[in-house]
């Protein structure tokens, strides 16, 4: 088996998992869901601060977990790094013992030589003798990392590591750990329910639902070509909705809504005449006439009425009605100007059908 | 002023203080962090001696403890000598009735430690004795200290228990509370006022360190 991580769970309760991944050394798989999903669940398993029922977690060959041969390695052996969501980094201890505590097994002159450097490293200079209580959030999850990492661990785990902090803060701590993650050769499995934090960061996104694997895919291609609407809803795609897939042409595929036909990018792996769900990004949807692309070969023409506008910064969110479905569109503040958009109006959208993607039927609507 | 009981007192509190220490220690952790099948039951049962009257809890005491019975009798076959009114009978009674005052507070204490930190520690690699000495009783200390005070002081100060298990052998179970009752039945005010102020001025002290060590943990939690 290749290096870094493999792991292959299983369990009914207390939480419901059924999940198997693989994190490659250097690589940063985030772990995404709803709360409740499993994700810190799978998180501690791999630690060894949960055991699963079933299943195998091996790392760099050395098998951690086997329900099999009933093998399960305590966590003190497993060599993790693991930043916790509220850091947990222990009271009493200045940041300088907090990071040294991750390497008893060392002299303490070497220790807190180490610990030094790990701090300084994480841009915690001077800061070595403040109690944990004394440090803002940024500065604590820093030492939180350094804590992980001084351990010179297999695997770094970040259980939702920027919860805690405010906006501006986890900007700047979100290019560190870029920075950082140059430099790491071990897996890094980092959980997350901010969908941004996890395409920004994350190499590989695994979509997790009630303990459940929906999709593991780099974000290009989760965003691209998501495998569910289960999916689709959890990326928060709002253009998604229910249709019947026609017939596959020589160069597109057609499909049915809304009475109306619509000529997409060809999907030949779904079945003519099916039902099928299809999502298009809010970038999918233009206004027709607008110079900043020109017309596709794939464009659909639909007429829609304005519903609602949102103002979200330099962006404007505008719902579009569509016989009985709401199309989002995201639309730049000077070009809505120069189209005069108003709620109420009438107009002409283009969906760009390179950009539809199709999905198997489901029954719930989104 | 009756040296002898007073020394006798201190004695017996220490030990007892002694023996609460790691039976408090491990029973607290258990009852904070473990999930026990009947927890309620077990702290109530920890919690008994604070609403039982001494005298109540100290004729249980006497009759588990007597020559009729079976704990009684194994204790002489081994040690010689009966366990009711002799010093080792006394320090039994004496712990278990101060177990609400050892455990409780170590409980609370424990449970203030919050899960991660402890899991931080094994992620760090850190053995349980090492997240014990490590991480656990420094952040749970103020909370143990103020279980050994009030042991501490608690056993200085009970009557009603000692004079059912003890009776007064002076040297052997007349505690410095038991001389006070006895000088007063002598009409020896003098004496019994000199003690009684004693035992005030000493169990004023440990108390007041009782509630600087719970105010210093409580202005840790309310940083952490």
């Amino acid at each position: 088996m290749s290096d870094g991580l493999h792991l292959s769970v299983r369990q009914h309760a207390p939480i419901p998992l059924d999940a198997t991944l693989h994190c490659a050394p250097g690589e940063v798989l985030a772990l995404v869901g709803p709360s409740g999903s499993g994700k810190t669940t799978l998180l501690r398993s791999i630690a060894g601060l949960h055991q699963s029922v079933q299943g195998r977690i091996e790392c760099n060959g050395v098998v951690w977990f086997d329900s099999q041969s009933r093998l399960c390695m305590p966590t003190r052996q497993r060599r993790v790094g693991m930043v916790f969501q509220q850091f947990a980094l222990f009271p009493h201890l200045s940041a300088l013992d907090n990071v040294a505590a991750a390497m008893l097994e060392l002299p303490a002159g070497e220790r807190r030589l180490r610990a030094r450097r790990w701090l300084a490293r994480m841009h915690l200079q001077g800061l070595e003798e403040r109690l944990p209580r004394e440090l803002s959030g940024g500065q604590q999850q820093r030492v939180a990392v350094a804590r992980a990492l001084a351990r010179e661990p297999q695997i770094l785990l970040l259980d939702e590591p920027f919860s805690a902090v405010d906006r501006a803060t986890r900007e700047t701590l979100y290019h560190e750990l870029a920075e950082l993650r140059e430099e790491l050769r071990m897996p890094v499995i980092l959980v997350t329910h901010d969908l941004d934090e996890a395409t920004l960061l994350a190499d590989r996104m695994c979509m997790l639902d009630h303990g459940s694997i929906l999709q593991t895919a780099t974000p290009d291609e989760l965003l691209r070509a998501p495998a569910s609407a289960a999916v689709a809803r959890m990326l928060g795609m709002r253009n998604l909705f229910a249709g019947i897939l026609l017939r596959h042409e020589q160069e597109c595929s057609v499909l049915s809504w809304q009475e109306r036909e619509l000529r997409i990018a060809r999907q030949s792996h779904m079945v003519p005449g099916d039902a099928v769900m299809w999502a298009v990004p809010g970038t999918g949807v233009m206004l027709l006439g607008s110079q900043s692309t020109q017309q596709q070969a794939l464009d659909n023409a639909v007429p829609v009425q304005v519903t609602r506008i949102l103002a979200l910064g330099e962006q404007l969110r505008v719902m579009l009605l569509c016989g009985g479905d709401t199309l989002t569109m995201s639309v730049p503040r000077h070009v809505a100007r120069r189209h005069a958009l108003a709620e109420g109006q009438t107009l002409q959208v283009r969906l760009r059908g390179e950009l539809i993607h199709l999905m198997p039927h489901t029954q719930a609507q989104p | 002023m009756d040296w002898t009981a007073l020394l006798l007192s201190l004695e017996l509190s220490l030990w007892t203080m002694l023996i609460l220490l790691p039976i408090g220690i491990w029973s607290g952790r258990r009852l904070a962090w473990t999930p026990v099948r009947g927890k309620s039951l077990l702290e109530a049962l920890v919690a008994l001696p604070l609403v039982v009257p001494p005298t109540v809890l100290g004729f249980y005491l006497l009759v588990a403890m007597g020559a009729g019975s079976p704990f009684g009798r194994a204790w002489e076959a081994v040690f010689g000598q009966q366990l009711t009114f002799s010093f080792a009978g006394l320090l039994i009674a004496s712990v278990i009735f101060n177990l609400p005052f050892a455990i409780q507070p170590m409980q609370r204490a424990f449970e203030a430690i919050a899960p991660e930190v402890r899991e931080a520690g094994r992620c760090c690699g850190m053995s349980p004795w090492q997240i014990l000495l490590r991480i656990e009783l420094p952040l749970a200390w103020p909370g143990i200290l103020s279980a050994l005070v009030l042991t501490f002081a608690h056993t200085l100060g009970e009557f009603g228990v000692v004079l059912m298990v003890g009776g007064s052998i002076p040297g052997e179970t007349r505690t410095i509370a038991i001389a006070i009752y006895d000088r007063v039945q002598a009409f020896d005010n003098e004496a019994a006022g000199l003690m009684s102020a004693v035992l005030l001025g000493i169990s004023l002290a440990a108390i007041s360190l009782s509630y600087l060590a719970t105010s210093r943990l409580q202005t840790r939690q309310a940083h952490v």
